[in-house]
């Protein structure tokens, strides 16, 4: 009877969890060549809303070109083909009349080197709301406010808001990158190895950071790096030569992964 | 076989060897130094001379009339008797027709380089940016023709007042002999901003257009300013089109559609005619060459500072 009444708590947690968990992302059957490459071959992923989902996986398999694709920033490189669907928030990214601006303003993108445009700190982060036609000043001054502290770097900033965000550390440039896509309060944010690039100290910030945006973000996060992985995401998928091997829990796939190519990855057999 | 490997590697060495020994390398290495810095100076010195030439007539020509009367009189007409020398009229001629040429070539040269830099393939930028570089390579006389015999005759079916010699024929074609000059050097600039920023304004929802517009060409200002001054440098200095379809009436107004007459020019007209060495109207070219050569000083200054500035960019 004790055994019984455990699992039906256990079932009405899990259908609570299902319940407020809703899927933001969901990846099925999904193919892309770089021209003759077959780069994502049959990628099937549920990914759920205010949650971290790290993509680790070694060099090459993949894990960049994916994350790429859920903005369609992958459309770019020239030569791209895909099968299959990305359905976000149940719609297909690939349909015809789907316009990847529309998507890109929902879904925002932290890039592995931090790209500042070579303006002020203030009109970097005021870019996306102007593009989309945001002009009035008082509102423009609240949101760069509100997103250079959302992205921890206001204190740091603040008396120098109108100098080249090219005058700040790579660190400072990551975070104010970070603060460019909250502006306009995407629904998703995308980062592809975002501290790869920074030294330990501004990659502890950042992972700080990222933790606290989960409250109100989905995050989806590249990385090579396994303890980033380990200590920050929720769920863990893990890439290998365009293949899902494995997507789960993030303890359950450090500590007693199903796969054993995930168990030798992780344990540095490889990678 | 082995032998041969053997004494194949034992010749290259002997031949190093017996280079070294004959210490050729070493002498024109020596002598190297000493041509090059002999180009340089010949350059340096010619400069100068010109410079010296130029300062020396000029300060002659002021001796017979005085600084103050060729600022401030507002006729330029050597050959009278006396002859009335104010500068005013030939640089109106000069800014009225850069002023048209670069009005042409600043918008068509950006939205060239706008597309080659942001829209165009590797395949189509292949082909077009050659043939628009090929406009640069045609002799200005061609130009010139172009404008007197073919320009001005259309220009003059939808003015009527128009007359021959005019500033807006020779300012429209200088404009489109200029426009490639502005275009592949802000095409340049505009294609040195990295990637990585663009994808930043893509990924913000950005279209491809807003994109070019508010982050590459900021981006690229500096160089695209420095190529505009190179245009305006160019039209200033330029010669062969003004003075066959531009005319040889000096006057001070805004008027586009009457003869004119620019700085270049009148040195053409004076140099080609039979003012003899000595006289008021030979020292005078001196005195407008000498202007024309601030004009261009200041902007090859300007160009030089500004796109020293672009390095800070980013």
């Amino acid at each position: 009877m004790a055994m019984t009444a455990k699992k039906e708590r256990e079932r009405a947690t899990d259908i609570q969890e299902k319940k407020t968990k809703n899927i933001v992302y969901k990846t099925k059957e999904l193919n892309l060549w770089y021209g003759e490459k077959h780069a994502l071959k049959n990628i099937n992923l549920d990914i759920a809303e205010n949650e971290i989902t790290a993509i680790i996986g070694p060099s090459g398999c993949g894990k960049s070109t994916y994350i790429k694709t859920l903005n369609r920033m992958v459309d770019l490189v020239p030569g791209v083909k895909t099968s299959g669907e990305i359905l976000y928030r149940g719609r297909n990214i690939f349909d015809k009349d789907y316009e990847v601006e529309e998507l890109r303003t929902r879904v925002g993108m932290v890039f592995q080197n931090p790209n500042p445009f070579p303006k002020s700190i203030y009109d970097n982060v005021a870019y996306g709301p102007r593009i989309h036609g945001i002009r009035d000043k008082k509102i423009l001054d609240q949101i760069v406010e509100k997103s250079l502290r959302g992205a921890a770097i206001w204190d740091e900033v603040k008396d120098r808001l109108h100098d080249n965000a090219y005058g700040l550390s790579g660190g400072q440039q990551q975070r104010l990158c970070i603060a460019r896509c909250l502006a306009i309060e995407p629904d998703v944010i995308l980062m592809d190895e975002p501290t790869s690039a920074l030294d330990p100290i501004s990659t502890l910030k950042i992972e700080e950071l990222v933790q606290e945006l989960k409250n109100e973000f989905s995050i989806i996060i590249v990385t090579h790096n396994m303890q980033q992985a380990a200590r920050i995401s929720d769920k863990t998928a893990f890439f290998l030569n365009g293949e899902v091997i494995e997507f789960d829990d993030t303890d359950k796939i450090f500590s007693t992964p199903s796969d054993q190519r995930t168990e030798d990855y992780i344990t540095g057999r490889f990678g | 076989m082995p032998d041969k490997k053997e004494s194949q590697s034992i010749s290259v060495q002997k031949l190093i060897a017996e280079k070294r020994k004959k210490g050729s390398k070493k002498r024109t290495e020596k002598i190297i130094p000493f041509i090059l810095l002999l180009t340089a100076i010949v350059s340096v010195f010619t400069t100068l001379g010109i410079l010296f030439t130029l300062l020396v007539e000029t300060f002659t020509f002021f001796s017979h009339v005085s600084l103050v009367e060729f600022l401030t009189n507002n006729t330029w007409y050597p050959f009278s008797d006396p002859g009335e020398f104010g500068i005013w009229p030939l640089v109106s001629g000069t800014i009225r027709v850069t002023g048209i040429a670069i009005l042409v070539a600043v918008p068509i040269g950006l939205a060239a380089a706008i597309y080659l830099s942001e829209y165009a393939s590797d395949r189509v930028k292949r082909i077009i940016k050659p043939i628009l570089e090929v406009l640069a390579g045609i002799p200005t006389i061609v130009y010139g023709f172009f404008a007197l015999t073919f320009v001005t005759p259309v220009l003059q079916k939808l003015i009527p007042e128009l007359e021959i010699f005019n500033a807006l024929s020779p300012g429209l074609v200088m404009g489109i002999m200029i426009t490639p000059t502005i275009a592949s050097l802000s095409e340049d600039a505009m294609s040195a901003v990295p990637d990585k920023i663009r994808h930043g304004s893509l990924g913000l929802g950005a279209t491809k257009f807003e994109t070019a517009m508010k982050v590459v060409l900021p981006a690229a200002s500096s160089g695209i300013i420095a190529s505009i001054v190179l245009g305006i440098s160019r039209a200033i200095g330029e010669t062969m089109i003004v003075s066959i379809a531009g005319g040889s009436t000096p006057n001070l107004s805004f008027s586009v559609t009457s003869s004119i007459q620019t700085m270049t020019a009148y040195i053409v007209q004076v140099a080609q005619g039979d003012a003899g060495y000595g006289t008021t109207i030979y020292y005078s070219i001196y005195a407008v060459g000498f202007t024309l050569f601030l004009f261009t000083l200041v902007m090859n200054l300007l160009a030089s500072w500004i796109s020293r500035r672009i390095r800070e960019e980013y």
